[in-house]
């Protein structure tokens, strides 16, 4: 396997970015509307045209309005969701190439996701609704448990690669996969996407319970940017994991930005499929294990990826 | 962008937030002002140190700025639940008897 | 060129969002302002080319904020939206002290002759922050690093439900103390 060097190419290709990365999120409730209706006994080949069929929904529904919402705060926030996820993608290198060859990307990355906490809690205070403000603390309250645990985790490829830059990283595994000898920091980081993209069994922040939460109040395009920012960060989430423990745009045959779009839909595919096989997780119940067991265990992944960096030299 | 103009930023920063420690009366109002004012503070560092000095220590400084931060913040956001729990207070002027 | 004007751009919106933290009325408003604020300058940053700094400042402040916005509505439990109010006091003495400080500080920042500039920086900034906490300042993060573990003990020891403050009162007077809910992983 021959290691590419990454040339960052100039800012008239983010759209293209932004396009590929709407397709693959479109792609992923695709398929997530397949499953949904094979689970409730109609042919899968139905559910393919959910995402389609909600965008027409929703782009034609009359927004609705709630008494004393703060609307500049509650724009912000629904808008906010894709725009973090456009950002988060922009340091991904899609094979030789990358929006933004940031020294920092790593950094960055973590950056935007933190973003989100304001972002969410932002779109549960805004309409003034009860139900949406629940689902907004309930985001934080699942962001400070899954935060701490990322954030080592993103550490340690940082340490096995010793660097901050994305495309270093993916250079870095050119021979092994850091997910082979870093299953841990991999296992919370999946874990970690699924928290920030508030989704499958961490989705309690728009559960149902609570009237949809931070989704409670939101109707037409808005509704459609929050959904689809949803999409786009899980699809971020899932493409930054391909760059960091799978060997980015490393594999045979195929180039390498084909490579990185495959891995990233595999990668996205299995968290879709794994939406309905894992029960919903409450906030106030995962805090507990996350700062007593997760976070020590991705510390101690931390030590043995330093230690074996020491070791070799 | 000159070491003056930066200063001068930071220094508007810095007086803002100093104005918000002084006159807001609830605690996190407080603190939200104690903040502005080190938000000033990293500004200036920075521009000292990159018109100055751009020895690569310099940076050391901010990072303890950052960390002062959410020291002020851990702390003061601890005393404020506290307050809260044991007598119901939000506000600086009610807690002006701890000081005698 | 550029440059200059990104700076003024980010300079403006930094001191607008700090101004803005203690006119607007809402405490959602007020907290993200003073978020926006850090985020100006935390971007500010990455024109000296700290890029590292930049990028930990905007994350760390977001982050700080988000929590901030949390304490803001439950000590003061109301919307503002429906109820504005102005929760100041000796706002005259406050504006006469902050101009007056501002006053010196830009004197000072205009009239010192400051020195000129030496030396130059480092290729890699990050590289060299990163050898400077672990060489020649080391010194400096370890002391942080037991002062933020203290933090934390104290933090908990003030704030924890059920913890000494909590159950004996703040003057650790009180007799009785209320069970401690069970708390942690096996609950």
């Amino acid at each position: 396997m021959t290691v590419v060097d990454v040339v960052q190419v100039s800012a008239a290709w983010a759209p293209l970015g932004a396009a590929l990365l709407l397709v693959m999120a479109a792609a992923a409730a695709a398929l997530d509307g397949a499953v949904a209706a094979r689970a409730e006994g109609r042919p899968w080949q139905q559910g393919l045209g959910t995402p389609w069929a909600e965008t027409a929904r929703l782009l034609r529904q009359r927004r609705r309005t709630t008494v004393a919402a703060d609307r500049l705060l509650w724009r912000i926030a629904v808008a906010g969701l894709l725009v973090t996820a456009l950002l988060k993608v922009l340091v991904i290198p899609l094979g030789g190439w990358t929006l933004a060859d940031l020294s920092v990307g790593l950094v960055w990355f973590n950056a935007m996701d933190v973003v989100v906490w304001a972002l969410v809690w932002l779109a549960g205070w805004g309409p003034n609704s009860a139900h949406s403000l629940v689902g907004g603390y309930r985001f934080l309250g699942q962001a400070l448990s899954y935060e701490l645990p990322l954030m080592f985790a993103l550490t340690a490829p940082a340490v096995a690669a010793a660097s901050l830059r994305p495309a270093d990283i993916v250079a870095a595994q050119s021979e092994l996969w850091f997910v082979v000898w870093m299953p841990v920091a991999f296992g919370v980081f999946v874990a970690a996407v699924l928290g920030f993209s508030f989704w499958g069994p961490l989705g309690t922040p728009a559960g149902t319970d609570i009237a949809g939460g931070v989704l409670a109040e939101t109707s037409g395009i808005d509704r459609w940017l929050v959904l689809a920012g949803r999409w786009a960060l899980l699809t971020a989430g899932a493409a930054f994991g391909v760059t960091l423990f799978l060997g980015g745009g490393a594999g045979p045959l195929l180039p390498g930005w084909l490579w990185v779009l495959a891995k990233t839909g595999l990668l996205l595919a299995a968290l879709v499929l794994l939406r309905r096989r894992v029960p919903a997780l409450r906030p106030d119940r995962i805090a507990a294990t996350a700062w007593l067991v997760v976070l020590p265990l991705v510390l101690l992944q931390v030590l043995v990826v330093s230690v074996v960096v020491l070791g070799r030299g | 962008m000159t070491l003056q103009t930066v200063l001068l930023v930071a220094a508007a920063l810095f007086s803002v937030g100093l104005y918000g420690a002084i006159s807001q009366q609830v605690v996190v109002m407080v603190m939200m002002g104690l903040e502005l004012m080190l938000n000033g503070v990293v500004l200036a560092a920075v521009g000292f140190w990159w018109f100055l000095s751009p020895a690569p220590e310099g940076q050391v400084l901010v990072l303890v700025v950052i960390t002062a931060m959410t020291v002020e913040m851990a702390m003061g956001f601890a005393v404020a639940t506290l307050l809260h729990r044991s007598r119901n207070a939000d506000m600086t002027d009610m807690a002006a008897d701890l000081s005698r | 060129m550029t440059g200059d004007i990104v700076f003024w751009v980010l300079a403006a919106l930094a001191v607008a969002a700090g101004v803005a933290v203690f006119s607007v009325n809402s405490m959602a408003r007020a907290t993200y302002a003073l978020a926006i604020s850090f985020v100006a300058v935390g971007l500010t940053l990455l024109l000296f080319d700290l890029q590292f700094l930049g990028v930990i400042t905007v994350l760390m402040m977001v982050m700080e904020m988000a929590i901030m916005a949390i304490y803001m509505i439950m000590f003061m439990g109301m919307n503002p939206a429906l109820m504005p109010m102005s929760m100041k006091h000796g706002k005259g003495a406050a504006m006469t002290i902050a101009v007056g400080t501002f006053l010196v500080l830009a004197a000072g920042a205009l009239f010192v002759p400051w020195p000129a500039r030496r030396g130059t920086p480092a290729p890699d900034l990050t590289v060299a922050l990163g050898e400077a906490i672990m060489e020649s300042k080391m010194l400096v993060m370890m002391t942080v690093s037991p002062v933020l573990f203290a933090t934390i003990v104290a933090a908990l020891v003030l704030a924890a439900p059920s913890g000494r403050y909590d159950r004996l009162g703040d003057d650790l007077r009180r007799r009785s103390a209320p069970a401690r809910q069970p708390e942690g992983a096996d609950r």
